[in-house]
């Protein structure tokens, strides 16, 4: 139908135009006003408490601790189950979270605005790798880095920002695909160039030696450091494709351990969702399949905007990582992922593909014509809360999603 | 295709394309047969109303 192609046309033109800077970070408070004292903002479309998966349950038990709503762990799982917390996907704030997804009043959030659009979007900072709220961690370790980020880290961070013009991402992310960067479960080079533009404005802007080598050390040791901020930018390129009609365009998808999640453009900011499926992939040392928790977070932006496992030939090493086959194989999925979207990112290329663009615009009806689900590289959580990842592996999205989107959006468009 | 032509094509070196499901590749592929392999399923995974509604809607 013509009027879809135009839509999708505007819909990937929309993404290719896209300029996201990272401009800021603030306290989620002053980021998201209608953020309020006891409500918390998770990974994925909307799920009640009772159907939380054991990872989130724990996160939402240690961010209640940690914002002073509950007394322990005990407690908040107790005040959760009473319903004294308020539960909403990051996404109806302008926000992304990956795994569980936390999003708080008092938590800093790095702001990325889409300067060719104006809108803005938010995502907590990456808490480094191991025992982390975002794989369902909560002891006390994981509470006081998650203080020093809000109390020390954040501001810090922010005033840098502040100090200059933000950081630019869309070439920063082509270099990071030529260094080997699929920027889902490879960030090694994105984190280290943006170090680099932040390491001069961190020391000039900094009072305390000390203060700045732990900063600085926390980014450099912290391989998926910019995992987050490529989630902001994915959310910030995204927003402005919502809500063009006859568009068959993905816009979101998400997890939350027990659901995914899809929007597309067409069709609003409708959700469509199937329960959420196993990742296959490989596990740490001690831990198996048995440990694993279903397929979570909003981390599947970076898939949404051409990147993660639609740019798994830029990342070879990845495809072994996340136990996808060889690294030979890497292209393969890329070039799968071509079958299934709008067309190419010429901004964001793969060279040892023949500078390929990254497959953009993932299309509803081609991923159910061609029967290939989106191909997710994703971190697998332990099943239990406060445990932690435990591997990394691939994930497809449901079928199940596209077929409910499908049938909404030919509605939409007066087509029975 | 008329019987002479049936002959002829088993009487000579096959050079198979197959469609669908890989099992019947692979099994020729271990007897060295010439085969290429082509990944294919039913628009929708046969689903006929996805099927109709991709019809209408173009791809």
């Amino acid at each position: 139908m013509e009027l879809i192609e135009k839509a999708n046309q505007e819909a990937l033109s929309r993404m290719l135009a896209a300029d996201p800077v990272l401009i800021d970070v603030i306290p989620a408070s002053e980021a998201i006003p209608n953020l309020k004292s006891h409500m918390i903002l998770h990974a994925g479309p909307p799920v009640a408490w009772e159907n939380m998966c054991g990872p989130m349950q724990g996160a939402i038990a240690g961010i209640a601790k940690f914002e002073g709503w509950a007394d322990s762990l005990e407690d908040a799982f107790e005040k959760a189950a009473a319903g004294a917390f308020d539960f909403h996907p990051n996404h109806h704030f302008d926000a992304v979270g990956p795994m569980t997804g936390m999003t708080t009043i008092s938590q800093p959030l790095m702001v990325v605005e889409n300067r060719k659009f104006g809108n803005k979007a938010y995502c907590a900072l990456n808490e480094g790798l191991g025992k982390v709220m975002r794989f369902g961690g909560n002891d006390d370790s994981v509470l006081e880095r998650l203080a020093w980020l809000r109390d020390d880290f954040g501001p810090a961070f922010g005033k840098a920002l502040r100090s200059g013009d933000g950081i630019p991402l869309k070439h920063l992310v082509a270099r990071g695909l030529t260094m080997g960067d699929e920027m889902h479960q490879r960030n090694v080079a994105c984190s280290g160039l943006i170090l680099r533009e932040l390491a001069p404005a961190l020391a000039r802007t900094s009072t305390d030696n000390e203060e700045l080598a732990k900063i600085l050390a926390f980014i450099g040791g912290n391989d998926q450091f910019f995992l987050n901020v490529a989630m902001a930018m994915g959310k910030a390129i995204m927003d402005p494709v919502r809500g063009i009609e006859g568009s068959s365009v993905v816009t979101a998808m998400c997890r939350n351990g027990t659901d995914f999640g899809i929007r597309v453009s067409g069709t609003g900011d409708q959700w469509f969702t199937a329960p959420v499926e196993m990742p296959e992939g490989l596990y740490f040392p001690g831990y198996t399949e048995a440990d694993a928790n279903p397929d979570m977070g909003d981390s599947t932006i970076v898939e949404t905007i051409g990147l993660g496992g639609f740019a798994m030939g830029a990342a070879p090493a990845v495809a072994g990582f996340v136990g996808a086959g060889a690294a030979s194989d890497a292209g393969n999925f890329t070039r799968t992922m071509s079958e299934i979207t709008t067309g190419e990112n010429p901004e964001w290329t793969i060279p040892a593909m023949d500078y390929l663009g990254v497959p953009t615009g993932i299309d509803i009806r081609m991923v159910l014509d061609t029967g290939l689900a989106p191909t997710i590289n994703t971190g697998i959580a332990h099943k239990e809360p406060g445990v932690g990842q435990v591997g990394a592996g691939v994930v497809r999205a449901p079928m199940k999603c596209f077929e409910q989107a499908l049938i909404a959006f030919a509605e939409s468009v007066g087509v029975k | 295709m008329d019987n002479n032509k049936t002959a002829d094509l088993i009487s000579k070196p096959l050079n198979v394309v197959n469609i669908g499901l890989e099992g019947f590749a692979n099994e020729l592929k271990q007897q060295d047969v010439s085969t290429i392999h082509v990944d294919w399923s039913p628009p929708a995974g046969g689903d006929p109303k996805i099927a109709d509604l991709l019809s209408k809607l173009g791809t």
